[in-house]
């Protein structure tokens, strides 16, 4: 065999060692480095007080007082070590832990902090109150992606969430009113987001439609309908269809008066307690049971599904339905909690922001909520900034969320997978 | 449960007017080998997912047993013991064995709480009984096609199918793995359960079928032993006579003026897909590139062509480079290229016969004018090129995407043959393509050679690889694992397609 050329070594073929992404590691020294020279170098002067127990709370902690430019070298260089460290693995062929990206995440946000605060005219603000507050501007987001995570681990995709927020904060705002009982404004909102979804689900599963297509008319139809409706009976009677009963935040005694978690998680109305509870249930389903094995199934390959007598189409409506229910009492958390009336727009693009934060949280739950907790971090610091008066243009500030979710979902995302079969509707044959 | 016989009485299947099957009778004794031959697109696989439940038939029965059964989904027939693996996987790649073998009848504890504890055992016991080697909580994704396809004969086994049908279980397969199924099957068989087998491979349904049932365009043409000969069997599955072997003369190499060096492929995941493949190809001569399906010969011939990125090395056509170039220079170099999936890469399917002729000739002479074209030519030119290749099409107006595979395959390779050739390329020329067209195409493949081009065939058939190639080139996992003559044995080939070099070649490791 002359022609014979060098056969191929060994059985398994050794892959090329594929060097790690240096993404990670030079993202993490640059900012470093601006860390270092804005925050540390040319930080502010002045001391920044950051309150961490509110005035009545059973455990009182002094206040922690760090000094401008002392304080952003100290924290510049705690980013510089975390950096060098990833750029050490790197050079030695190993990818950054998971937690070092997260870390880093949480003190340069710390730094940023000290330095807005001690720039500000009135250099002091309330820790607590900055965190529960970004807790109480993501309930809303994370029950919206927890719908876009049961949508699309079932393989629709749900552009929709918007639609079934303002859907939500509508209906709850109306029926919570006319029968001066919140709870029953909250049940309202459930039904109306899922029949949000429902049209998503019968046109995009039965009728074939493009779903984004669809999601997107169905937002517009939700912001035409409810404008309309807030015009015409709303506005003109205020007293009669727009002053809701409201979610009354329930503390749990005690808890409720340790310092920063005890607001975040003892101190919150019963829309509050679901949305944990809402999390735990739906990545319980969704991972350990059942039902949450036939649901990935159906998200990632429906054909098999269907070849083991699994009914994809069912599967897909329902889930869908639930979906809808979710994201609605999402929405009546803005006419129940935060606010006391509906408004036009009232959701604002959160159903967007919570799109984003299913993809950032990689379609998991958890990610979803910790994500959907860090855009809410970047609602509440920009009004909170507003306050205090930072030398920064507000609408700057206005800006934060958007950017924030652009640079997570651009760049920290990664490549992440989404349900193989999303988008795609399911033809039998 | 013990045995099942299964039997269908006078199946017929329609979509719209057309008819998949037509009164079909099948009767599939206890314990037997079932072999349905028949070519592409006759309607076995129709006909099997009316049995497994997925279809309705139109019209018929199916009897288990002695009793009617009316399936309304896969469900039902999994009740009645009847499992499929289909050509398809149906397996999900980000679940594990044990999670993909449970669903649809997971046990679970309360709350519905997944408790994989009794699928993971059965999955070791049927895993030993048979010698699988399937580890339940393995990746469905990390594991080898050969593996996977036994993943799927352990989800029918686990659900007590009597019954196995397998739809075209070797298309995927090495040679070594085939001869490994067909062991399996003989010990499934031995252990009492029926196979329904499906393949259109005359050698491996001579090897262990019971008896033959032959489908022709939707229905039985009729039975035949396993001792029937490869030519009889053709014929019935063709409804004429075909010669099975290819008449060619000796090659005539000449200059090798198709030059190809290191050529490397690099994938998004950062894996070389091609790894440093070196050949060339001589004027007059045919080197068919085998391999199984998915070890680089994609991206090979996309490289050659132009329309992989990252890609390293050189590949020079009678001394031009052509890495770099867009791709059509690369054909107007002289190039002819059919790739591998002709509806997809090959054809507008939407566009006419005569347009889809002129794909890439629509923009000079003669079939444009200015900034023009010329309708005359092209339909003059399609109504030549309809008789030279023998389109079986009612039009040369009638959209490509209408015609049979074998017809479309005859458009794609008509275009490309249409210049003055200076290399040949054919991906997986016959693939879907009846047995009568495949003599045909063969034929062509072996005349463009004998006029002196350098011509490159992939295909994954060894069967084909052996009736064109007067060397043959094997792909493994991206890299070239030798180049041998015509007429090597089988086993060794497919030994190589494991990515075991060639004996006495391999001593210069």
């Amino acid at each position: 065999m002359t022609t014979a050329t060098k056969p191929a070594s060994g059985a398994a073929g050794p892959t090329t060692a594929v060097r790690p992404s240096l993404k990670v590691p030079a993202s993490l020294g640059v900012l470093s480095l601006v860390a270092l020279v804005f925050f540390g170098f040319l930080g502010p002067a002045k001391t920044a007080e950051m309150k961490v127990s509110e005035q009545g709370d059973a455990i009182a902690l002094p206040a922690l007082q760090i000094p401008g430019q002392a304080g952003g070298i100290v924290l510049a260089i705690l980013l510089l070590a975390m950096a060098a460290y990833s750029i050490y693995l790197w050079n030695q062929g190993e990818r950054s832990p998971k937690w070092l990206p997260i870390a880093f995440a949480v003190v340069f946000v710390f730094a940023l902090l000290v330095w807005i605060v001690a720039g500000a005219r009135e250099p002091s603000i309330s820790l607590a109150g900055l965190i529960a507050g970004s807790v109480t501007l993501a309930v809303p987001l994370v029950f919206g992606s927890l719908s876009g995570v049961l949508c699309e681990r079932v393989g629709v995709v749900n552009i929709a969430i918007e639609g079934q927020l303002l859907g939500g904060a509508f209906t709850a705002a109306l029926v919570a009113t006319v029968t001066h009982n919140a709870y029953v404004g909250l049940l309202a909102a459930a039904a109306a987001g899922a029949l949000v979804s429902m049209v998503l689900a019968v046109f995009s599963i039965k009728y074939l439609v493009n779903q984004i297509i669809v999601g997107v008319v169905l937002n517009v139809l939700v912001s035409g309908l409810t404008g309309f409706l807030f015009g015409t009976v709303m506005a003109p009677d205020k007293e009669l269809f727009n002053t809701p009963a409201r979610l009354d935040i329930l503390p749990i005694p005690f808890l409720s008066d340790i310092p920063i978690i005890g607001p975040i998680l003892f101190e919150q109305s019963v829309a509050g307690y679901l949305m944990y509870v809402a999390v735990a249930v739906v990545w319980v389903g969704l991972f350990k049971t059942r039902w949450g094995l036939r649901v990935r199934a159906v998200g990632e390959h429906p054909q098999a599904a269907d070849t083991l007598g699994i009914n994809v189409n069912a599967t897909r409506f329902w889930n869908v339905t639930l979906g809808g229910a979710i994201a609605g009492i999402g929405g009546a958390i803005f006419t129940l909690v935060t606010i006391d009336s509906f408004t036009k727009e009232i959701s604002g693009g959160r159903g967007f922001i919570a799109l984003a934060a299913l993809i950032f949280g990689r379609w998991n739950p958890i990610g979803a909520f910790l994500a959907s907790l860090l855009f809410g971090f970047a609602y509440n610091l920009q009004s909170i900034l507003g306050i205090i008066g930072t030398p920064v243009p507000s609408q700057f500030m206005a800006m934060l969320p958007y950017l924030v979710t652009i640079f997570a979902v651009a760049g920290l995302v990664g490549r992440s997978r989404p349900p193989a079969a999303s988008g795609i509707p399911y033809v039998k044959g | 449960m013990g045995v099942v016989k299964l039997e269908l009485k006078g199946i017929s299947k329609a979509f719209g007017s057309f008819y998949a099957n037509q009164d079909i009778d099948l009767v599939v004794e206890s314990g037997q080998i079932h072999c349905l031959l028949g070519e592409n697109g006759a309607g076995k696989s129709t006909l099997m997912n009316v049995l497994y439940g997925l279809y309705e038939p139109t019209a018929g029965q199916v009897v288990v047993d002695g009793q009617p059964r009316t399936f309304r989904g896969p469900g039902d027939a999994m009740a009645a013991g009847i499992g499929m693996v289909h050509q398809h996987f149906m397996l999900v790649p980000v679940f594990t064995v044990a999670e993909n073998v449970a669903l649809g009848a997971e046990p679970a504890g309360p709350g519905g709480i997944l408790n994989l504890e009794k699928t993971r055992r059965k999955i070791r016991e049927i895993s030993e009984r048979y010698g699988f080697d399937v580890d339940p909580d393995a990746l469905v994704e990390d594991l080898p096609v050969g593996v996977q396809q036994r993943v799927e004969i352990i989800k029918a086994l686990v659900r007590n199918a009597k019954v196995l049908i397998l739809d075209e279980p070797t298309a995927v397969l090495t040679p070594q793995e085939t001869d490994e199924l067909l062991d399996i099957m003989r010990q499934l068989k031995a252990s009492g359960t029926s196979i329904v087998f499906i393949s259109h491979k005359l050698r491996e349904v001579k090897a262990v079928s019971d008896v033959i049932t032959v489908i022709r365009r939707g229905k039985v043409v009729g039975d035949a032993p396993p001792t029937a000969s490869p030519t009889e069997l053709a014929s019935m599955m063709v409804g004429r006579p075909v010669s099975l072997s290819l008449d060619k003369a000796a090659a005539q190499p000449g200059e090798r003026t198709f030059v190809v060096r290191d050529l490397t492929v690099r994938a998004a995941n950062g894996t070389n897909v091609v790894d440093g493949i070196s050949f060339d190809i001589a004027r007059g001569e045919i080197l068919a590139v085998a391999g199984v399906q998915g070890n680089g010969q994609t991206e090979l011939t996309e490289a050659i062509l132009g329309v992989q990125d990252h890609v390293t090395g050189s590949v020079t056509l009678e001394g031009k480079e052509l890495l770099g170039l867009p791709v059509k220079d690369v054909l107007r170099s002289g190039v002819g290229f059919v790739p591998e999936d002709r509806s997809h890469d090959g054809l507008v399917g939407p566009f006419s016969v005569a347009e889809n002729l002129v794909l890439d000739l629509y923009d000079r002479a003669p079939f444009a004018k200015g900034i023009g074209m010329s309708p005359a030519k092209v339909a003059e030119n399609a109504a030549a090129k309809v008789r030279e290749f023998d389109i079986r099409t009612p039009s040369v107006g009638s959209a490509a995407g209408t015609l049979s595979g074998g017809n479309q395959q005859k458009v794609v390779m008509a275009r490309e043959l249409s210049g003055p050739l200076r290399l040949f390329i054919a991906s997986q020329p016959t693939r879907g393509v009846d047995v009568g067209s495949i003599e045909f195409l063969h034929r062509r493949i072996v005349a463009e050679r004998d006029a002196g081009t350098p011509v490159m065939i992939v295909s994954t058939e060894l069967d084909e690889v052996a009736e064109l190639a007067d060397r043959i080139a094997v792909l493994y996992k991206g890299k070239l694992v030798g180049i041998v003559p015509a007429g090597t044995p089988r086993d060794t080939l497919g030994l190589m397609m494991a990515g075991v070099g060639p004996e006495g070649g391999s001593d210069d490791n």
